[in-house]
């Protein structure tokens, strides 16, 4: 794209990081429309899943029939409530929380392949880069609680630090099981190694690795401070947790952090376990829709390819958003003993079972005549051989 | 003008961040706010490995800095304040301490730098290697270079004449295992001292260490 566009103003090279610069602004914008439309689209259908399961309608009137406009009425009224900084809090830091805790998710998207190629920077170590950001959230959420200068939200943030630095740790080691399977931290190559048919994808590849799914769903659920782990904010102990003291714009910013980190989480989940943009059935290599084919193809094959991820991410942030409204919250000792009782040994046993796997299966059990597997042994073996050649 | 350079540009921004979130953190007499200082300067630092192609130490930085001991530490101020935003004076006898250990090392650093050649009128080094990688398409040094030099394989130090000169080149295997029995010592260590003080029959129930989190933990 930096080529394209620099061939095409005819840059000297001295000046191609002008190409550099206007590409990185169009693709960030693309990703900020990208994002706040999840965000938009995801509240609706919160308040939608949310009302059908209490046995209501949800939102109907704004927008006509399904009101499917409440997110900009939403918007509109949180822009013009009131803006309030509690007098004991620490202005400053209470003013800068909430974009400390949307920009890391924001930056997650940087890293994500939606398709075939379609990644906003191929990192070789996608994987790692996406959960060290995810990471920073948090500190937003703390800083909020801490600089409102109210206990409710002191209690809330620290909640939320030690129940998100917990469940980090199984989060992370879940996600080092498509790793190891692929044997690389480059999310497109990733992606790559679970083509074909759905039972490709990693979370069919071997028992182990669908319970480290499972695991990586509950520490994602937790990791997002979503339902039922949503301690931080546990309303019938903690008022609203750690937004106690925020309204309005700031409010919102930690809402879309929280939607954006569902959509984040998922989109990393679908990646690692689900395939990818790889459809259940390979309809796009039937349909010769592959770049070899020609621009056009390929284009539909990428296109294609983006429904599939969209669609399993809109899976995946549905199924949080209906585990919030069916289940219970538990207490914060229970969180934290599920977290480091259960989810934890269980991966540990999980990401030796399927290291163990890959070294004695290393096509898995229903995978035939797949070669990458195959060829990514041989390259392993050529490395140590040329390592011990002095 | 020495030419207009993206690079530059950049590595001056991230370093101004840098140095920036630092001075936050030594003029800041709010602890939390000394924190975010703390954030703000290895965040730059991040950004600095980031812009120098080295992706895995950029995230590496994040994760274990930004992600964990700086939030490590602002949960420890949350948890041990007595009051609300604790301020700190810094006495004479701290900055005292302070400015003997960071005097010989702004010294060592100033004469690292000095000592780098192209720093007295050579070709800034990522413009070099930037220009190596586009005309000989060297790939950059990846993940997995890096996981096999920690096992003992160093593909880029095998062929070069460094090799001959020094056999430390083969590989990080031991300072890596190294690290690991040290990490070890140190959770075993950690986790004696947390668990001296309390009597056998509360260290069976877990959520002791829990339990003053909020009303809801009552068990």
């Amino acid at each position: 794209m930096v080529r394209l566009l620099s061939d095409w103003l005819t840059l000297t090279p001295k000046y191609e990081w002008v190409a550099y610069v206007a590409v990185g602004l169009f693709q960030a914008a693309i990703l900020l429309a990208l994002v706040m439309t999840a965000v938009a689209v995801a509240t609706w259908a919160e308040r939608k899943i949310a009302g059908r399961i209490q046995d209501r309608l949800g939102p109907t009137r704004v927008g006509g029939r399904f009101g499917w406009l409440q997110p900009v009425a939403d918007g509109l009224k949180l822009l013009t409530k009131e803006d309030l900084i509690p007098a004991s809090a620490d202005s400053i830091l209470f003013r800068l929380a909430p974009y400390l805790s949307f920009a890391p998710v924001f930056a997650v998207f940087l890293a994500l392949p939606f398709s075939e190629g379609w990644v906003a920077h191929r990192l070789n170590t996608a994987a790692f880069f996406i959960l060290a950001v995810l990471g920073l959230e948090v500190f937003g959420i703390i800083l909020g609680g801490y600089a409102s200068g109210s206990k409710w939200a002191l209690l809330g943030a620290m909640r939320e630090a030690a129940q998100v630095v917990s469940y980090e740790v199984p989060l992370a080691f879940s996600a080092m099981l498509p790793v190891v399977l692929a044997g690389t931290l480059d999310l497109v190559a990733i992606g790559e190694a679970q083509k074909g048919w759905f039972w490709n994808w990693f979370v069919f590849h071997d028992p182990f690795t669908f319970i480290a799914f499972w695991i990586y769903v509950t520490c994602a659920v937790a990791g997002t401070n979503r339902a039922p782990f949503d301690l931080a904010e546990a309303e019938s102990e903690l008022v609203a947790g750690f937004h106690t003291e925020y309204s309005g714009f700031r409010w919102s910013v930690f809402y879309m952090g929280e939607y954006a980190a569902m959509a984040a989480v998922s989109g990393l989940g679908v990646v690692l376990f689900l395939g990818g943009w790889n459809g259940p059935i390979p309809l796009a290599d039937w349909l010769g829709l592959t770049p070899e084919a020609g621009a056009i193809a390929g284009f539909v094959g990428q296109l294609v390819g983006s429904i599939n991820f969209v669609l399993k991410c809109i899976i995946g942030v549905v199924f949080m958003i209906s585990l919030r409204w069916t289940l219970p919250r538990p207490r914060i000792d229970q969180v934290m003993s599920m977290c480091w009782k259960y989810c934890f040994p269980l991966v540990t046993i999980a990401f030796l079972g399927a290291t163990l796997w890959t070294l004695f299966l290393p096509d898995g059990l229903l995978n035939w005549g797949h070669p990458k597997a195959a060829t990514r042994e041989a390259s392993v073996v050529a490395c140590f051989a040329e390592g011990q050649a002095p | 003008m020495m030419g207009f350079d993206a690079m530059a540009i950049f590595f001056w921004l991230f370093a101004v961040v840098a140095c920036a979130g630092a001075l936050i953190v030594v003029v800041s007499r709010n602890i939390v706010r000394a924190a975010v200082g703390l954030i703000v300067s290895l965040f730059g630092v991040a950004l600095l490995f980031f812009l120098a192609g080295a992706e895995f130490l950029g995230a590496m930085q994040l994760m274990i800095y930004v992600g964990g001991t700086v939030v490590l530490l602002a949960f420890g101020v949350m948890l041990t304040a007595r009051t609300l935003f604790l301020r700190m004076s810094t006495t004479a006898d701290q900055w005292l301490v302070a400015i003997l250990l960071a005097l010989p090392l702004t010294v060592i650093l100033i004469q690292a730098a000095l000592s780098y050649s192209p720093f007295h009128g050579g070709q800034p080094s990522i413009e070099r290697t930037a220009e190596k990688s586009s005309a000989t398409s060297v790939r950059p040094i990846t993940i997995t270079e890096l996981g096999m030099a920690l096992l003992g394989f160093r593909e880029n130090g095998q062929n070069s004449e460094a090799v001959t000169l020094f056999r430390g080149n083969q590989g990080y295997l031991l300072p890596f295992e190294l690290i690991s029995v040290h990490l070890l010592v140190v959770l075993i260590g950690a986790a004696y001292l947390a668990r001296r003080g309390v009597p056998k029959t509360m260290a069976s129930s877990d959520a002791a260490s829990v339990s003053d989190l909020g009303p809801g933990s009552t068990d």
